[in-house]
């Protein structure tokens, strides 16, 4: 009896702290669907929206991967009516492509930097304005200094922050909520005709707050993720601290 | 009661002329234009005229009478673009100046001339100055604008006292007060050759015999009738002033009159249902530089604090010097702004929330105008203009985007020459290299063919490729041109998700 009600207090405790921290319970249903096997790994099953996520892609092909990844998780949480800011420093982004991921392309304002700190300040800017739903930029490198401010901009309007790193030099701690990496796998045939597949990329949850890191394998079905875990990889808390330590 | 002036060019075309060319001040020199087949003499010089020649005689009597005559064809459109830049350039004298078509200018000199000393020195500093660019006027000062005309024009005087305007009107002839020719004819066919001679007849009588016109102009002259200026630069309504009793120098100095100035215009442009689109703070310093900054906003506002936060960035680019005097705030692009669109929107997000327009507003202010862009589809197969960039944020759809061409998420803006081993035509490649790098390729779908818009643009077309390689890296290849034309390249383009 006694310790049901401690187990009790101590989840109570729990959800509440993350409250504090900025994590929204899951309060409908729909929200949490459209990343099946994904949400487990998120506190409150709940993808944490209001919070700026890292996503690491060396190479064109992997940024390539990650922008599809990325605009499909955009196109959800936008819903009709958002409004999305991709901010870049070159202009390599084919705005057509957005459509086959769900999002409208003429609902992105695209920013043009010229320099990485620009973009860190068009970020900032960005995260503080209510009126977006979705914030995305790409950046080289992300100090602890410049993610806690994006984080701390982020905490007031609720706007959810997308980082994505190209060609960066080190992979250092910070303030992001979570590090993803995302990268191409071979298509599956459709009925054993040849030609291209569905998308389908290895999605690898490097570090979450609060939460469980994994690896899955994800294929984008026209207009909805197919997910499915990976078995034969073991469970990545050494590869967040490889990353950590070296 | 005003005071204007009126500037007449005697020679205005041929003293342009001579202003680009010296050579021709020398010269009996005319300008000519074709009339019903014959050429007739639109403009001369006072050379030309004192050897008999006349406006409005035909070329070549004017040679009978004067062999070396130097004759020059008249541009078209020539009198209004000299007009008004010369009306422009009058502006130092006083803020209202229009142009007085076909060869004069009127000023609206009230209260102006004392600042020259007197309205002798006013008119003759105007005249100088106009002689100093090359310019022959006769200016003359007077209560109307019609009398003013007539001055210029026929008049001993050129200074009519203020309240004199009858006794001054009374000595000149008729055509001083701008009538029809035809009028000017009857009334010199009937001997009254002063305006003395018939302004005290009954109105009644005038009119019968000479219609209304002659009755209008009088009233003009005599300043009975209204007439109205239109000034070339019209004064700006929406500016604010701040005259400062000491020089200001330092930032925070500025900063506080920036935001007096933008309390006292956003006020006014609130009670008048207005926003303002562009502004410009001037700040006149005490040397007599004037120092600029300017912001613009992508939709009508007039929200002090957002305006005060997009002139900030740009205060440090002031440089005071000795210190700022007078500031000056100017809207120079306002537009009507109703107070209930911006109720209806707060806080609704997407593109019609004024938080996402003062955002846009922050970001073109500091990046500048073109970092900004939105796209729009745009109906054309070829890749590079399938999308076109939105001339505003609330601009709609008018076409749908295309749904059934999977396009890649990167593209290359100029697709990169690689090497490739493709067995037949119209076989997709076995293998490319890219970057140094073999990639084997093991699904691939196409080829889908573009061809060249040839009304925008001439050459080959292109087959593209949607391959995998063994990596599970998805690409888009194009081969430029025919396979059997053997001068066909390989590209990659793009980069699949």
């Amino acid at each position: 009896m006694e310790s049901a009600s401690k187990a009790q207090i101590l989840s109570r405790l729990q959800s509440d702290i993350l409250r504090f921290q900025g994590f929204k319970p899951a309060d409908h249903l729909d929200h949490s669907a459209w990343l099946g096997a994904i949400n487990q790994s998120f506190p409150n099953a709940t993808f944490p929206t209001g919070a700026v996520h890292e996503f690491i892609a060396p190479g064109m092909e992997e940024m390539a991967a990650t922008s599809g990844f990325v605009s499909a998780v955009a196109s959800h949480l936008m819903k009709s009516h958002g409004v999305a800011m991709w901010i870049s420093q070159r202009q390599w982004m084919f705005p057509p492509s957005f459509k086959s991921f769900g999002l409208d392309p003429d609902r992105i304002l695209f920013v043009k930097t010229s320099k990485e700190k620009e973009s860190l300040w068009v970020m900032e800017e960005a995260l503080k304005c209510g009126a977006l739903t979705v914030v995305v930029s790409e950046l080289c490198d992300l100090t602890f200094t410049a993610s806690r401010r994006l984080q701390l901009a982020v905490e007031q309007s609720r706007v959810t922050g997308f980082v994505l790193r190209h060609r960066y030099k080190k992979l250092s701690t910070n303030a992001c909520v979570s590090r993803w990496q995302v990268s191409s796998l071979p298509t599956d045939s459709i009925d054993d005709l040849p030609g291209i597949g569905f998308p389908k990329w290895k999605v690898e949850l490097l570090r979450i707050r609060n939460g469980y890191p994994n690896t899955w394998n994800v294929q984008w079905n026209n207009g909805e993720f197919n997910i499915s875990s990976r078995q034969t990889e073991p469970i990545s808390i050494e590869t967040e601290a490889q990353i950590k330590f070296g | 009661m005003g005071r204007y002036v009126s500037i007449w060019f005697r020679h205005l075309h041929t003293d342009w002329f001579s202003i680009k060319n010296p050579r021709l001040k020398e010269l009996p020199f005319v300008l000519r234009t074709p009339v019903h087949g014959r050429m007739v003499i639109t403009s001369l010089n006072a050379k030309a005229a004192s050897q008999g020649i006349f406006q409005g005689m035909v070329l070549a009597d004017a040679r009978a009478i004067v062999p070396d005559l130097e004759v020059q064809d008249d541009p078209p459109e020539l009198t209004n673009k000299l007009l008004t830049r010369l009306a422009e350039w009058c502006i130092r004298f006083s803020p209202v100046v229009s142009v007085d078509p076909p060869d004069g200018i009127i000023i609206d000199a009230s209260g102006c001339s004392h600042l020259w000393g007197g309205d002798n020195s006013y008119l003759k500093t105007i005249t100088e100055r106009l002689h100093a660019i090359g310019f022959t006027s006769r200016v003359s000062v007077a209560d109307t604008v019609g009398l003013a005309w007539g001055l210029a024009r026929y008049g001993h005087s050129l200074i009519s006292l203020p309240g004199q305007t009858r006794e001054s009107l009374l000595p000149l002839p008729p055509e001083a007060l701008r009538l029809e020719t035809e009028t000017t004819e009857r009334l010199y066919k009937l001997g009254l050759r002063k305006v003395s001679q018939f302004i005290q007849f009954p109105r009644t009588s005038l009119r019968r015999r000479f219609g209304d016109h002659i009755l209008h102009q009088i009233d003009k002259a005599c300043g009975q009738a209204m007439e109205l200026l239109v000034s070339v630069q019209q004064p700006e309504p929406y500016q604010t002033r701040l005259p400062c009793m000491e020089p200001i120098v330092t930032a925070p100095g500025i900063e506080y009159a920036l935001n007096l100035l933008l309390e006292q215009l956003c006020l006014k442009l609130r009670d008048e249902q207005k926003g303002l689109r562009a502004a410009v703070l001037k700040g006149y310093r005490v040397d007599g530089k004037v120092e600029e900054i300017s912001i613009a906003t992508n939709k009508a506002t007039h929200h002090v604090s957002h305006l005060f936060k997009l002139f900030e960035i740009h205060i440090a680019h002031i440089e005071p010097a000795l210190g700022i005097e007078l500031f000056v705030l100017e809207a120079t692009v306002v537009e009507d702004h109703l107070p209930q669109q911006e109720m209806m929107w707060a806080g609704v997000g997407g593109f019609e929330d004024i938080r996402l327009t003062e955002l846009a507003d922050n970001l073109s202010n500091k990046i500048g105008s073109n970092a900004l862009q939105r796209y729009l589809p745009d109906e054309h197969y070829w890749p590079e203009r399938s999308f076109r960039t939105s001339l505003s944020l609330l601009e709609k759809l008018t076409t749908q985007w295309p749904l059934d061409k999977i396009r890649p998420t990167q593209i290359l803006s100029r697709p990169e020459l690689i090497e490739v081993t493709a067995p037949i035509p119209d076989y997709p490649p076995m293998l490319f290299r890219y970057k140094g790098k073999i990639h084997q390729i093991v699904k691939a779908d196409g080829p889908e063919r573009i061809e060249q818009e040839w009304w925008i643009q001439q050459g080959q077309h292109r087959d593209y490729y949607r391959v995998e390689d063994d990596q599970g890296k998805r690409y888009w290849l194009f081969r430029l041109g025919h396979y059997h034309d053997k001068s066909f390249k390989w590209f990659l383009h793009g980069f699949f998700a």
